[in-house]
C-alpha cells in the first residue's frame, strides 16, 4: 500500500506512522455524535424503559407528545420565544457589531467586552437575577420576560458571528459604493448585507437555538402556562426517566442536524 | 475622442490650510494645493506622509479638523462622500462581488435614476472606453488583475463625475502590467478631460504619468511642479533623493562666494538661489566617461577618481567612483555587446564628466 | 515651493463645524450600539447588582456580613466550591486530553475534509444540552447499553454505576464541553505557518523535537483560550451535575438552587452567586495575563 508510507506531514511522517492518530481522532469523533443519535432508535421502543436495542418497536411515545397539551404548549411557548428572541438579537447585534467594527472608537473594544458579559457571567446568577429583578415588574413567568433575559444571552453570540464576518469583508466596498453616490445606510443595505447575509442567517438561527435549548433561566423564569419545553424536560429528567423525552429529543437532534447543514451548505456556497 | 464622456466640464479643486491631527501628529499641516482643471496631478510620497489622507479628505472618507476643499466655487468640505460626486478607484479595487461586471458599473448610474437603454447605452460605452467590449455578464470571480482594474475605473467614471480620485489602484498588479496600465490611464485621462488625482508611492509611475506631481512629507508639501522640474529641479534633499537615483555631494564657498567642488566652481554666486551650506546632486545617468576627443573644459565639470565597484547590469552597467577619502560618485552609462565583460577594471583611475547645464544645487539642510 | 512648518492657528477654517459634525457621527455611531448596551444593563448588570447588594443584607434587614460568613458555618458551601472547582479543572483536562488529538488531526487535513469532518464537531456544539445530558443519562444507566456492552464483552462482571456520581458528570460534562475547546483550538492550528515546521526539520529536528519546540507552542494560545472558555463555564454548570450527578455531585450552581427552592434564603444564595461570580472573574483575569490574552480570543466561538 503506497499510501501508507507516503509523508503527510511536512517533517516528513508517514501516513502508517500517523496510523494512531487516525484511530484516537475516530474515536473521539464518534464518542462526540454517536450518544446523541443513540437516543433516536430509543424513543421507538415499545418499552416503559429505555432500551437498546428495542425489543418491540412503537410510536407510542410519539403519540404521547403529540396529543399531551402539556407538551403541546411548552412546545409552542418554546418555539414563540426562540422565533421572538431571533427577531430581537440579530438586529441588535448585527448593529452594534457594525458600530464597534467601524467606529475604531478609543471605547470600540471596551464596549465589545461589555457585550459579552453574558457569556461570562454564571447563567445560574443570571438565572436567579432575573428571577428576582422580573419579580418586581411581574416579568416572569410571561413571553416578553423570557423573551429580553433570551435576547440578552445571545446578543453576544450575534455580536460574534457578525464581527468576525466582518473581519473577512473588504469596508472599501461600502467606501467605494458611498463615492459612487449611495448614501451609507443604503450603501450598507444594498453592497454590505448582501455579502454578509450568511454570517447573519447564522447569528439567526443560533440565537433562536440558544433560546429554544436555553435551560437554567428558563426553569426560574419561565412558568405556569408559559413554561417552556426545557422546562418540562428537565423535570421529567430529575424525577424519572420518562422515553417521551426520547421522542421530543429525537424531533430536537433532527432540528439542529437540518439547521446546521443549512448553514454548512449555504456557507459552502458563499465562500 | 469620445463625445458623450466628456460632456461635463471638469472642475478645479481649492485646498486651503487643511489640517488633520492623529493624537499628537500631523497626517497634514496646513496644506494648501490648486489642483487646475482637467489636469493629472500624482501626489506622491513614502508611506505615512499624508497622501492618501489627503485624497480621502478630498474624497470625503476622512474628516480633516479644519480647512477648506472647494470643487470649483463650491465649498465641500461638509458634505458627506455620496454628494461630492467624485469618481473613486481604490487599491483593492473594491469590485462588489455579487453583482456582474454590468451590474457594477451600472450601479452609480442607477443611484442617479439612469435606467433602461440609457444606463445599458452608457455601460457597454465605458467598457468600450476600457477595452471590455462584451465581458458585461462575467461574474468579478472570472475576471483577472488586470481587467478588474478596468471595470473598477469604468465603474468610477461612468457617470461623468468631474473629478476622479485613484489611490495606488495599479500596485495590486505585476510590473509588466503595470507599465502597460499607466499608459492606459494617461491615454484615457486625455480622453475624459477630468481633473484626476492620483496617489503613489512609485515615483516612476508618478513621472510616466502626471501633468504636475505634489512630493508629500510628513504632512507637508515639498514641492509641486511637472515632472520635468521635480528631477531636473528638487528643491531639497528629500525631494531629490526620493525621485530618481542620485549621488549628493558636499560643496564649498571661496572667497568670493561661489559653490566650490575640489577647486571647481560649480555655481557662481550670482547663479544660485541657495544662500547657505549646499550639496550637489548629480543624476548617475548625466555622467560620461571622459576621453581627450569629447571634453569641452569649458562647460564640464571633471571628476577623477578610482573605479571602486563595477556591476553588469543588462542595459546598463553601474560604476562606482571613489574621489577621495569620503566622496564617492555613482553613475550608470549604456552597455555595447563589443566591449564583452572587460570595460573597467577596479582600481582603475578614472575621468568622468558632467555638462554644467545638468548641474542641481540644493541646500544642505531640507528643514529650513 | 516648501510650506514652512507653520505653527497652527488657533482656529482653523470650518474648525467648529467639522468638529460638530465629527462628533455627530461618533454618536450616530455609537447610538447603533446602544440598544444592546442597555438590554445587557437591563438583564445582567441590574438584576447581578441587585444579588450584590441582596447578599449584604442579613436576616434582620439591616447590612451584614452574615451571608458570607454562612460561607464558612456552612460546611455544605464550603464543599460546593470545592467541588466545583474539582469538576470544572477536571473538565478542561479530559478537554484538553482528547481536544488537542482531535484538533491537531483536523488542522492536519485539507479543509474540505476538514470541513466535513468539523461536522462532528459542530453538531453536538448545535445540539441542546439537555438532549446530549439525557442521551448519557440512557447510555450510562445500569441496564444502559454501556454496560450491557461491558457486560457481553466480559470486560466487568456485575452492572457498574456510571451515573448518578462523579463519574456520570465527568463524561457528560466533557462531552458537552469538548466543541468549546476544539473549535478556538483548530483555528489557531490552521493560522500556524507551514513553513516553520519545514524550517525546524531543515535545521535538523526531530519530528517530534519539531512537534514541542515549534508547532506546541505556537497553538498554545488557542489552547489557552479554549481551556479558559470550557472552565469558566464548568464553573457555572447547573444541568448536567444535577442530573448526571444525581445528588451526589453539589457544584455551587446546584447549590444556589437549592438554597432558594428549601430555604428561599437569598441573602444566602446572592453571597454564594456573587463568589461565584468573583472567582470567574479572578480566574479570568489572571488567566488572561498571565498568558496575554484577549478578550478577543472569545471571537473564535
Amino acid at each position: 500500500m503506497q499510501w501508507f508510507n507516503r509523508p503527510v506531514s511536512d517533517t516528513q511522517i508517514t501516513q502508517w506512522q500517523r496510523m494512531w492518530l487516525y484511530i484516537v481522532a475516530a474515536i473521539i469523533m464518534l464518542l462526540l455524535v454517536v450518544p446523541s443519535f443513540i437516543v433516536i432508535p430509543m424513543s421507538f421502543s415499545n418499552s416503559q424503559y429505555l432500551e437498546f436495542p428495542p425489543e418491540t418497536w412503537s410510536t407510542r411515545w410519539y403519540e404521547t407528545y403529540f396529543e399531551s397539551a402539556k407538551w403541546m404548549r411548552a412546545t409552542i411557548t418554546s418555539l414563540k420565544v426562540g422565533f421572538l428572541t431571533m427577531l430581537f438579537a440579530t438586529p441588535i447585534g448585527v448593529m452594534a457589531a457594525y458600530a464597534l467594527y467601524v467606529s475604531g472608537h478609543r471605547f470600540a473594544r471596551a464596549v465589545f467586552a461589555f457585550l459579552v458579559t453574558p457569556m461570562i457571567v454564571p447563567v445560574i446568577l443570571i438565572a436567579i437575577g432575573t428571577f428576582y429583578a422580573f419579580g418586581k415588574f411581574g416579568l416572569n413567568n410571561t413571553i416578553t420576560g423570557l423573551v429580553l433575559a433570551h435576547t440578552v444571552i445571545a446578543i453576544p453570540l450575534v455580536t460574534i458571528v457578525i464581527t468576525s464576518a466582518f473581519r473577512n469583508y473588504d469596508l472599501d466596498q461600502e467606501r467605494v459604493a458611498r463615492s459612487l453616490g449611495a448614501s451609507r445606510i443604503r450603501a450598507f443595505f444594498v453592497i454590505t448585507v448582501p455579502q454578509i447575509k450568511f454570517s447573519v442567517a447564522t447569528a439567526a438561527l443560533l440565537s433562536f437555538l440558544t433560546s429554544f435549548d436555553e435551560v437554567i433561566v428558563s426553569i426560574f423564569v419561565s412558568g405556569g402556562k408559559n413554561a417552556t419545553l426545557t422546562k418540562h424536560m428537565f423535570g421529567a429528567l430529575r424525577d424519572y426517566i420518562d422515553p417521551t423525552i426520547a421522542a421530543i429529543s429525537t424531533i430536537m437532534i433532527l432540528v439542529s442536524t437540518i439547521l446546521l447543514l443549512i448553514t454548512q451548505f449555504f456557507g459552502k456556497k458563499s465562500s | 475622442m469620445n463625445a458623450t464622456l466628456q460632456d461635463q466640464s471638469a472642475l478645479p479643486i481649492h485646498i486651503q490650510s487643511l489640517t488633520k491631527k492623529y493624537d499628537r501628529l500631523f497626517a497634514l499641516n496646513a496644506v494648501s494645493l490648486d489642483i487646475r482643471s482637467g489636469e493629472f496631478l500624482t501626489l506622491l510620497g513614502p508611506s505615512g506622509s499624508g497622501k492618501t489622507t489627503l485624497l480621502m479628505a478630498i474624497a470625503g472618507f476622512n474628516r480633516p479638523d479644519s480647512g477648506s476643499i472647494k470643487f470649483g466655487d463650491e465649498e465641500v468640505i461638509l458634505k458627506p462622500p455620496h454628494k461630492r460626486n467624485v469618481g473613486m478607484v481604490f487599491q483593492s479595487y473594491a469590485l462588489f462581488p455579487h453583482m456582474s461586471v454590468a451590474e457594477n458599473i451600472a450601479f452609480p448610474l442607477k443611484l442617479r435614476g439612469i435606467k433602461g437603454q440609457e444606463s445599458t447605452d452608457r455601460v457597454n460605452q465605458a467598457l468600450a472606453t476600457v477595452q471590455l467590449e462584451g465581458l458585461g455578464e462575467r461574474g468579478i470571480e472570472q475576471l483577472s488583475g488586470g481587467q478588474r482594474q478596468r471595470v473598477a475605473l469604468a465603474r468610477a467614471f461612468v457617470f461623468k463625475p468631474r473629478i476622479l480620485l485613484m489611490d495606488e489602484p495599479l500596485s495590486a498588479l505585476d510590473k509588466k502590467l503595470r507599465d502597460q496600465m499607466q499608459i492606459e490611464l494617461k491615454n484615457l485621462h486625455e480622453q475624459l478631460g477630468v481633473t484626476t488625482v492620483y496617489v503613489t508611492h512609485d515615483q516612476r509611475e508618478a513621472l510616466t504619468m502626471s501633468d504636475r506631481i505634489v512630493v508629500i512629507n510628513d504632512g507637508q508639501l515639498c514641492q509641486i511642479d511637472t515632472p520635468h522640474a521635480i528631477y531636473n529641479q528638487p528643491v531639497d534633499r528629500f525631494v531629490a533623493d526620493f525621485i530618481g537615483e542620485s549621488t549628493m555631494l558636499p560643496l564649498t564657498r571661496n572667497n568670493s562666494g561661489d559653490l566650490v567642488y575640489i577647486d571647481q566652481i560649480i555655481s557662481s554666486k550670482n547663479s544660485t538661489s541657495v544662500n547657505t551650506e549646499a550639496l550637489l546632486v548629480i543624476r548617475p545617468e548625466r555622467l560620461f566617461v571622459i576621453n581627450e576627443s569629447n571634453i569641452d573644459r569649458e562647460n564640464t565639470i571633471v571628476f577623477n577618481g578610482k573605479v571602486k565597484e563595477f556591476v553588469f547590469q543588462g542595459d546598463t552597467a553601474f560604476v562606482v567612483l571613489s574621489i577621495n577619502e569620503t566622496d564617492t560618485l555613482s553613475f550608470r552609462f549604456s552597455t555595447d555587446a563589443a566591449a564583452a565583460d572587460n570595460y573597467l577594471q577596479i582600481g582603475q583611475p578614472l575621468s568622468v564628466g558632467l555638462a554644467r547645464h545638468n548641474v542641481i544645487v540644493i541646500p544642505k539642510d531640507t528643514n529650513q | 515651493m516648501s510650506i514652512p512648518a507653520s505653527l497652527v492657528k488657533e482656529s482653523g477654517i470650518n474648525e467648529q463645524s467639522l468638529l460638530r459634525q465629527s462628533s455627530r457621527e461618533k454618536r450616530l455611531l455609537l447610538s447603533l450600539a446602544t440598544p444592546a448596551v442597555v438590554a445587557i444593563v437591563a438583564v445582567i448588570v441590574i438584576p447581578v447588582g441587585w444579588l450584590f447588594y441582596l447578599s449584604f443584607i442579613g436576616g434582620d434587614g439591616q447590612f451584614s456580613l452574615e451571608n458570607y460568613q454562612k460561607m464558612f458555618k456552612y460546611k455544605s458551601y464550603a464543599r460546593a466550591f470545592a467541588t466545583t472547582f474539582q469538576v470544572s479543572i477536571l473538565t478542561t483536562l479530559i478537554c484538553i486530553l482528547l481536544g488537542y488529538p482531535l484538533a491537531y488531526f483536523l488542522a492536519s487535513l485539507p479543509s474540505r475534509l476538514a470541513g466535513l469532518f468539523m461536522l462532528t464537531v459542530l453538531l453536538p456544539f448545535w445540539t441542546s444540552l439537555l438532549v446530549r445530558t439525557y442521551a448519557w443519562l440512557a447510555l450510562l444507566q445500569k441496564k444502559g447499553i454501556v454496560n450491557e456492552l461491558g457486560l457481553s464483552m466480559g470486560l466487568w462482571d456485575e452492572p457498574i454505576k456510571l451515573v448518578h456520581n462523579m463519574t456520570g458528570t465527568l463524561i457528560g460534562m466533557a462531552h458537552i464541553m469538548l466543541p468549546f475547546l476544539v473549535l478556538p483550538l483548530y483555528s489557531s492550528m490552521r493560522k500556524i505557518d507551514r513553513d516553520l515546521m519545514q524550517a525546524a526539520s531543515n535545521l535538523g529536528a526531530t519530528p517530534i523535537q519539531a512537534f514541542w519546540r515549534v508547532y506546541f507552542p505556537l497553538s498554545r494560545s488557542g489552547m489557552v483560550a479554549g481551556s479558559l472558555i470550557v472552565f469558566i463555564l464548568c464553573l457555572g454548570f447547573y444541568v448536567t451535575p444535577a442530573v448526571l450527578g444525581g445528588g451526589r455531585v453539589i457544584m455551587v450552581a446546584t447549590q444556589i438552587t437549592a438554597i432558594l427552592e428549601n430555604q428561599f434564603d437569598w441573602g444566602a444564595a446572592s453571597a454564594l452567586g456573587v463568589v461565584l461570580l468573583v472567582a470567574t472573574l479572578v480566574v479570568l483575569f489572571v488567566a488572561t495575563r498571565v498568558f496575554k490574552l484577549d478578550v478577543a480570543l472569545f471571537g473564535n466561538k
